[in-house]
């Protein structure tokens, strides 16, 4: 056999998909990518090397201040292609460009109110950058595709804790499904009715949804597994395991969840601005199952028992009326 | 009810604010007679502690008494007297079991927050910042007390609020300070920082047994206090005295057998790394300022121990950390797990052993908080340690 044959088979499929990158470019996408890394780095280097005489030609005034601008704009136009001529795969170089060009837009529309410029060559210089902009976005997108669809796959969360109590104890309390909003802080309420439950949670912005779901796995006092029935909005599945902790230490709790989140892993993203976010949702709910074990209720503090952001000071009654969560009274 | 309130850097003022009430069937209600200034109270004064709020109640170390209890609380019933331990410890999680109430698992319910910076939570604190929890603090008329069946602690008729109030903290935080020093018959332990924990610090070290005992500070007073009071046999002024040369000189070159750190993140020091350390912390490069830990360090002896007690909230920089590992040094720290410790010390209180009132310098009205932050942080008057008095 051909020994550069069994040298690339060697390789593996990984090793040859490697090569064909570094000696070729493999879609348009990447091709329209290069260009744009080579215009970059020409239009950086000129910019860094030559400020003054970009400044004319845009029509900006020639001071040691603009000088400055122009070269520093420029470092980072090189940079830009730099990285794009050797990632042309990559979206984050693109999107580099894309913020660049914001920058530039940015600067180009500061500098029309300044007395100093010549106003038709800044308009001129704005359509140029204006039109790169366009493409640069396009290009992203494009090549952004992969990653994207990367973020709308399913979210899956696994989180662990030990709780000083037997196994049996805390998969029983588990089991009788209708605990569960006592320590998962998103749950309003999970009722169970022959075999399947229908849980009704809050949702970020003030909104609820509801599911019905059916018990997958029941091993008792080892697992118990999940899953929501066809026609949940928020598709979920989820397997708990309790297992004794070495040293007599109670038991290790480890949750598996996985979801079809609206909008996948950048929905999650967004909500965790919210404070939502799933794997620190679990997390805190955890916490609060270990809290209601082996204290027998959540610990709340005199800000904790408030919606938002509260200074610890008791509350007052009208804030008891209104915004105290959960069933503090 | 009056309470003492954070307002932002430097800025306190006592307000009116809503009464506390029982939230939990484990709470109670400790009507406030003694409560005092901490020194890590100031860290929040000086506003190097991250997650305060504005209006957030302050204190930690409090006593006073029960005025309401909820269901769950047996121990204890309305009109009895009690010292309240600043870490909030549920008493039935794998740490409050093994007695490391400061570890308790289950008080903070901010602990999402703590394990971002620190990777596990502490417990939850009185009027210590959201990162411990959130919970309202001591420098108040009225407290609400959770775990109350396991924290608070019932003091006899007998002894003064003086006597018994630093049992809340200080204390108990100096005492495990030396207790970690594992002091063996002839050793000799070096204490920088002579603040009130410093003092029992010190005063603890001589109830262990330790030969010699050297206060290090830059006060006079509070060095005089540390030798006439809490019983240290030897004192350095760093400011005029270079440490490591008169500790080498005091133990035959051998260096102390433990040293303890008492200062803590605000640490002093004469020379050029204050100024580095300082600038470090002002343009958020380090949080905390480990001039006294740097020296503790390259005093102790071979094979000695590091016990800190001082508080330090985050990250530090040119830690000595091959002078730790080439002489062996072990080093033990930790936020002092209080009710393991008060029922001892109270007895040691009750037979005499101890007068911890003896570091109380200043008296003040609860209204006057604010003045007492003031003098305990610019050393006015002389301050050693403020104790306010509610009404």
């Amino acid at each position: 056999m051909n020994t550069e044959v069994q040298k690339l088979e060697t390789y593996g499929l990984k090793g040859v998909n490697r090569l064909a990158l570094h000696t070729g470019i493999r879609t348009g996408a990447e091709r329209r990518a290069k260009v744009l890394g080579f215009v970059s780095l020409g239009v950086g280097v000129v910019a860094l090397f030559a400020p003054s005489a970009v400044a004319k030609l845009i029509g900006a005034p020639d001071t040691s201040k603009s000088r400055l601008v122009l070269r520093l704009m420029g470092l980072r136009e090189a940079a830009s292609g730099a990285g794009l001529l050797i990632h042309p795969d990559s979206a984050g170089w693109l999107w580099s460009r894309v913020a660049g060009d914001v920058m530039n837009l940015g600067l180009l529309g500061g500098s029309f109110t300044s007395v100093r410029v010549k106003r038709g060559r800044l308009a001129v210089a704005a359509g140029a950058v204006l039109g790169a902009t366009a493409v640069d976005t396009i290009s992203a997108a494009r090549v952004s595709h992969g990653p994207m669809h990367k973020l709308a796959a399913p979210i899956h969360v696994v989180k662990s804790i030990t709780i000083k109590k037997s196994p049996t104890e805390i998969y029983a309390f588990w089991r009788d499904l209708e605990n569960l909003p006592r320590f998962m802080q998103h749950l309003e309420s999970v009722k169970v009715t022959n075999g399947t439950s229908t849980w009704r949670a809050k949702a970020p912005a003030g909104m609820s949804i509801e599911w019905k779901a059916e018990i997958t796995l029941d091993e008792p006092g080892e697992s118990i597994g999940w899953r929501s029935i066809e026609g949940a909005s928020v598709p979920n599945r989820g397997v708990v395991r309790f297992a004794p902790a070495p040293g007599g230490r109670g038991t290790q709790v480890l949750v598996e969840l996985k979801y079809d989140a609206p909008g996948g892993a950048l929905g999650a993203a967004i909500a965790k601005l919210f404070g939502e976010e799933p794997s620190q949702q679990i997390s805190g709910d955890l916490r609060r199952l270990k809290q209601v074990m082996e204290t027998g209720e959540v610990m709340q503090s005199d800000a904790s028992i408030h919606k938002g952001l509260h200074a610890a000071r008791p509350a007052s009654e009208g804030e008891r009326a209104e915004k105290l969560k959960g069933d503090i009274k | 009810m009056k309470a003492n309130c954070w307002m932002g850097k430097k800025k306190l003022r006592v307000e009116e604010v809503p009464d506390p009430k029982i939230l939990s069937q484990r709470d109670a209600i400790v009507r406030v007679t003694s409560t005092a200034i901490c020194g890590s109270d100031l860290h929040l004064y000086n506003g190097f502690m991250p997650t305060m709020e504005r209006g957030d109640i302050l204190g930690h170390e409090f006593m006073g008494e029960v005025v309401e209890v909820g269901a769950g609380v047996s121990n204890l019933k309305i009109g009895d007297r009690v010292v309240v331990p600043f870490t909030i410890s549920c008493g039935h999680c794998g740490a409050c079991e093994a007695g490391s109430y400061s570890l308790c698992e289950n008080s903070n319910p901010n602990a999402g927050m703590a394990e971002k910076m620190w990777g596990h939570s502490s417990c939850g604190m009185f009027g210590y910042s959201h990162l411990t929890g959130g919970f309202a603090g001591g420098q108040a008329e009225y407290v609400r007390v959770p775990f109350a069946d396991v924290g608070p602690l019932k003091v006899p008729a007998h002894l003064s609020d003086d006597q018994v109030l630093f049992l809340s903290d200080i204390l108990p935080t100096g005492y495990m300070g030396a207790e970690m020093c594992d002091i063996r018959p002839g050793q000799v332990i070096a204490v920088w920082g002579a603040g009130p924990v410093g003092q029992f610090a010190i005063a603890s070290a001589r109830m262990l047994g330790a030969e010699r005992i050297v206060a290090i500070d830059r006060y006079p007073y509070r060095l005089q206090m540390a030798a006439e009071k809490a019983g240290a046999t030897d004192t350095i002024n760093y400011e005029s005295e270079n440490v490591y040369e008169k500790l080498m000189e005091l133990t035959g070159g051998r260096g102390p057998d433990a040293c303890i750190d008492a200062v803590g993140l605000e640490a002093h020091s004469p020379g050029p790394m204050y100024a580095v350390d300082r600038t470090k912390q002002a343009l958020m490069l380090e949080s905390d300022r480990p001039l006294a830990l740097r020296e503790a360090i390259r005093c102790c002896r071979n094979g000695g121990t590091i016990s800190i007690i001082g508080i330090y909230g985050g990250f530090v920089d040119h830690f000595p950390l091959g002078s730790v590992v080439n002489r062996s040094l072990t080093i033990k720290a930790g936020q002092c797990h209080v009710q393991r410790y008060m029922k001892p010390l109270l007895e040691r209180i009750e037979r005499g052993e101890i007068d911890p009132s003896f570091v109380i310098t200043h008296r003040l009205p609860l209204e006057e908080a604010p003045r007492g932050f003031e003098l305990f942080s610019e050393k006015l008057e002389n301050c050693e340690k403020v104790v306010l008095k509610a009404a």
